[in-house]
């Protein structure tokens, strides 16, 4: 049976019924994965053995009539969520020996559901790139065309979500790496609000703008795990403490006379005529079910790129000089005193993109500079912030292109890393202001899906899934899958 | 705007990261070119905009001053490269005890 054709509910209901146990689910996609993903390289590790065990206890709750919310159905976890006696590497030769010995509490609370873990899926390393191809494991590629790139930083999740080696992928979105890889894959991706989802567990990149999230088929999908993953968590200092929200129930209502703003300054830039057109048309689709369009202006917005690759760095490199090759990880040869110890570590540990970001970090940190760069690009995101607050007076979501075009052919950009930072342009803002935004599929050229953005206001996550829910509704892109 | 050999070497180590000598020149570029696109940011009027250090306005939130955490000592150093009676081995600190 081709199991991997089935909504996450329509398995759901199988596994209940009885139809088919999670042990033949999660058989099914193994295989899949054992046949698919010598190619793609969307997984770093496949814990089959484990995943079995899993479901064979998944299922033995179901004939108990004792089976948890999510019970059986197979996931992927992106290899940044740290998982108790299975490798946790976050793409790196730094932590390339590292087994957890504790959980995320994203993994904790899907694995409270009954979900079975697959895997954990490749990644830009550290969370660091837009191609997937900065993975110490090797690059992942798009199950769409081989020969291009899947997006990144979660890449590896994107892929075999796209190429159906699972269900359900988490993610983890710091300034697009769920929504960009979702809009090259053609997949429905969603961050959601900054402090939504807990971030205990996770491999820290930049602290105030990492966010957990999902990369599924659909909307409704995304919805269900979305849900599971959320929550308040005293473990993690900045999550919510909010009243938990139910994103299913809303998840068919209409969206008619609510607002959708298009800022101007995104429409202005440079955009090829194939992705202006899909933008159009699904304008069209959402004008069709009566929802208003309303240009609106981001004034600041031009400003993002510049503000977030000030802030993302400095973060970082006060996040990753936790890595020096004495409590855990890669350490080098020899090392013929303490400096040298942690020189080498770093130098032989890191891959060139980490070790960018980290001396642009301790640039912009240093004495004489920090007024210069930190706290201005922190001044500018006020500015950024502001801008959403007096838009989303007006309008319900923001609608843009997710990504400046489709997936782009590996190598394409590699020696450039500015030109690789462009790719980020529409979806980091929202990371700016802690807002949730999502990633749907609108279109494609020759071949190569393309996406769509929503960025909602805090907390409106429903809203946004209501609005992907009624374009999926009316709309087919997102059942459109590679052929691999 | 470029950086010189002397400051890149400088946060190289501020960083903790060996740079060789034969990289320098590309990283310069690299990073000089990460630090143009800066600029853009002297065009915006921040006199009177509060800086923006985190997307949530809360308060730091207290826990009450129990212990929590079991003692996972050897659990985490099962993941240490040199480990010796409970403690992490590193090359000597302290000069002049051979």
């Amino acid at each position: 049976m081709d199991f991997h054709n089935l909504s996450l509910k329509e398995q759901l209901q199988g596994l209940k019924k009885g139809s088919f146990s999670s042990t033949e689910l999660t058989s099914h996609y193994l295989e899949r994965i054992e046949k698919y993903d010598d190619e793609l390289n969307s997984f770093i590790s496949i814990t089959a053995e484990r995943a079995l065990i899993q479901a064979q206890n998944s299922d033995e709750r179901y004939a108990n009539n004792q089976a948890y919310g999510l019970d059986g159905i197979p996931l992927a976890h992106k290899d940044i969520f740290c998982t108790k006696d299975v490798l946790t590497t976050c793409g790196s030769k730094m932590l390339h020996n590292f087994v957890s010995p504790y959980s995320s509490t994203v993994y904790e609370k899907l694995d409270a559901q009954g979900m079975v873990m697959l895997g954990k899926t490749n990644m830009d390393e550290f969370a660091m790139g837009s191609s997937n191809e900065t993975s110490y494991f090797g690059p992942v590629k798009n199950p769409w065309n081989k020969e291009y790139v899947p997006g990144g930083s979660s890449g590896g999740s994107a892929a075999c979500v796209a190429a159906n080696l699972t269900p359900v992928a988490t993610a983890t979105d710091t300034g697009g790496s769920i929504r960009q890889p979702a809009s090259l894959c053609g997949l429905t991706g969603i961050k959601p609000t900054y402090g939504r989802v807990s971030r205990y567990g996770m491999i820290a990149f930049a602290s105030s703008l990492d966010q957990g999230g999902v990369l599924a088929k659909s909307a409704e999908d995304a919805a269900l795990i979305l849900e599971a993953m959320s929550g308040y968590d005293p473990k993690d200092s900045t999550s919510l403490n909010v009243k938990h929200i139910d994103f299913q129930t809303n998840l068919n209502e209409s969206i008619k006379n609510l607002n959708i703003g298009l800022p101007k300054e995104f429409f202005d830039a440079e955009l090829p005529p194939y992705l202006q057109k899909s933008i159009q048309e699904s304008v069209d689709v959402y004008k069709h079910l009566g929802a208003n369009i309303v240009e609106i202006s981001l004034p600041n917005i031009n400003l993002s790129l510049p503000i977030y690759y000030i802030i993302a760095p400095a973060e970082c490199s006060a996040n990753l000089s936790r890595y020096d090759g004495v409590r855990y990880g890669y350490r080098c040869k020899n090392p013929k005193d303490i400096d040298d110890l942690f020189m080498r570590t770093r130098e032989e540990g890191f891959g060139s993109e980490v070790k960018r970001r980290i001396l642009i970090g301790t640039y912009a940190l240093s004495a004489g500079y920090y007024d210069a760069y930190y706290l201005k690009a922190q001044k500018c995101r006020q500015l950024v912030a502001n801008d959403f607050t007096e838009a989303f007076k007006k309008v319900d979501v923001i609608l843009s292109p997710t990504t400046p075009g489709t997936a782009f052919k590996s190598g394409e950009k590699t020696s450039d890393p500015v030109e690789m930072y462009l790719q980020d342009i529409f979806t980091i803002p929202a990371n700016l202001a802690g807002l949730p935004a999502l990633s749907i599929p609108c279109g494609e050229h020759e071949g190569l899906p393309l996406g769509l953005q929503l960025v909602g206001n805090s907390l409106q996550e429903s809203t946004l899934l209501q609005f992907a829910q009624a374009f999926q509704s009316n709309t087919d892109w997102h059942k459109k899958l590679p052929n691999i | 705007m470029a950086l010189s050999d002397k400051e890149l070497k400088e946060i190289a180590y501020l960083a903790r990261i060996n740079v060789k000598e034969n990289s320098l020149k590309k990283l310069k570029k690299e990073l000089g070119d990460i630090l143009n696109l800066f600029e853009e940011l002297n065009l915006a009027d921040t006199n009177s905009v509060e800086a923006m250090s985190h997307p949530l306005d809360l308060s730091q939130p207290t826990r009450k001053d129990l212990v929590t955490e079991k003692d996972m000592r050897e659990e985490l150093q099962k993941n240490a490269p040199s480990v010796q009676s409970g403690l992490f081995l590193v090359p000597k600190v302290i000069e002049g005890e051979d």
